[in-house]
């Protein structure tokens, strides 16, 4: 029997797919992290100075938390076609709906996290002399460090999933395969950008739980409720939910 | 701006509106992906999701679908559909993947909300002689409610712009506007197009805000406004 190729025969899974084009599927893995990454870093640093923003001044906490509400309600397609007359078609117009996506999720959890801060924590440090800054970066911070990350894998994960929109312009990283897959009707094509795109989004997750974990050493031994002095350590590696 | 002059030309042409390509057409199919795609969810999620809470059994699942709900592209997940043997029956792959991914939010926070009803008051309510179906009924549903909104809610703003993104696969729906304008090189449409699915989908965000309010049986008993509308839960420790 004569072996037929998968390629001609349309099959779902495909080796000679991933082998003759695999440099096209390295390319839009890589334009797909890099999307993520631009987008989640931009909201980041939009969304960090927004949220202390909305803590210290009622009058921007409303506007605020509505017109970000409001960002997340609208579809992707929307989105990102509202964006394409102001930026012309170009990866700016994905990066940019990403961000204001990811400002929804991120400014709510900044905000939650830095509320959740004990008052006695910020009393103590400024008993001790702590000016505004060193009590933001060296006490609130870090405090509200596990509410920012959770914000932040939650925003990651959906990022990733929602790049695959900015297809529609030609620049959704893995989206483009799956989007010329559907006009050619190449199965194998389909499902293997549509299982890097998940892979991407866990093995993010994962990468965000592991830096969360070195960040915030504490919240493992803490939640062993530990006797507060003289106790021993609790075994490393507990696992945290 | 000249676009936003040449977007208000073109929503202001009637014939933009009538017809098989029409505006109101493509909202008719919309509005029906939508319909369907919720009270199927809801009828699947909402009995599942109350009998897991009363039971306080299945939490891991009710939690983690809704993360690996955000993992899985929607857009992809209509393509698979689209391209497998289901592909051939109308719009029900469509409907399939809608339905997909608006379970795992009715379920996560239909769940939630079970679970966070105080504990003291099902307690009393069993001392009272309430049967398990009662305390359901009478006690942890209502106080539930506002949550079981929440999820329904958010459920139905992602069916909405999911349902925007069979267009791009050839199904029907208000993002057939946008994909046809972008064919045509139209940016006009693809903005008019991008404005009716923006106005829609904040349309059936605020209908549902609105009949939470309404229904909440809570606050319509005491007439007091019930505790601080809770942002979608995070799952996630």
């Amino acid at each position: 029997m004569a072996e037929r190729s998968c390629l001609v025969d349309n099959d779902w899974i495909c080796g000679e797919y991933l082998s003759s084009r695999g440099q096209e599927l390295v390319d839009a893995t890589l334009q797909h992290i890099g999307i993520t990454l631009a987008s989640v870093a931009i909201g980041l640093l939009v969304a960090f100075p927004l949220a202390l923003l909305a803590r210290a001044r009622r009058s921007v906490r409303g506007p605020v938390l509505g017109l970000t509400t409001v960002f997340y309600a609208i579809p992707s397609l929307a989105m990102f076609s509202l964006l394409v007359p102001v930026l012309g078609l170009s990866v700016s117009v994905v990066v940019t709906g990403l961000v204001l996506y990811s400002l929804t999720i991120l400014v709510r959890n900044i905000l939650a996290g830095l509320a959740a801060v004990p008052e006695e924590a910020r009393e103590a440090a400024r008993g001790m002399g702590y000016g505004l800054v060193r009590l933001l970066f060296g006490v609130e911070l870090p405090l509200a460090l596990p509410a920012l990350m959770a914000g932040l894998r939650i925003a990651t994960v959906s990022t990733v999933s929602l790049t695959t929109i900015g297809a529609i312009i030609g620049y959704g990283g893995l989206g483009n395969l799956v989007l010329s897959g559907l006009r050619s009707y190449f199965k194998a094509q389909v499902l293997t950008a549509s299982v890097l795109c998940v892979l991407l989004a866990v093995v993010a997750d994962l990468v965000l739980l592991l830096v969360q974990r070195l960040l915030t050493p504490w919240t493992r031994t803490r939640r062993k409720r530990a006797p507060r002095a003289g106790a021993a350590k609790s075994p490393a590696g507990q696992a945290v939910a | 701006m000249d676009v936003i002059e040449r977007t208000w030309t073109w929503l202001a042409t009637g014939s933009h509106w009538t017809g098989g390509d029409g505006v109101w057409h493509r909202l008719d199919q919309h509005l029906y992906l939508t319909a369907v795609s919720l009270l199927i969810s809801c009828a699947v999620a909402l009995p599942v999701a109350v009998v897991l809470g009363h039971l306080g059994r299945g939490g891991a699942l009710a939690v983690n679908l809704s993360n690996v709900g955000r993992a899985v592209p929607t857009f992809a997940v209509l393509v698979l559909l689209l391209l497998s043997p289901l592909g051939q029956y109308g719009s029900w792959p469509t409907v399939i993947a809608l339905v997909l991914f608006a379970i795992p939010p009715v379920l996560t926070n239909a769940y939630v909300g079970m679970r966070e009803v105080d504990r003291d008051m099902v307690e009393a309510a069993r001392g009272m002689g309430m049967t398990g179906p009662q305390v359901v009924a009478r006690v942890e549903l209502p106080l539930a409610f506002p949550l079981i909104m929440t999820g329904v809610r958010s459920a139905a703003v992602q069916i909405v712009a999911t349902a925007t993104l069979a267009a791009l696969a050839g199904g029907g729906g208000l993002g057939r506007v946008i994909t046809a304008g972008f064919r045509l090189t139209d940016t006009a449409q693809v903005v008019a197009g991008a404005l009716l699915v923006a106005v829609f989908a904040l349309l059936v965000e605020g209908v549902f805000v609105l009949l939470a309010r309404l229904l909440d049986p809570v606050r319509r008993r005491s007439g007091r406004t019930a505790g601080k509308v809770a942002p979608t839960p995070v799952s996630d420790v």
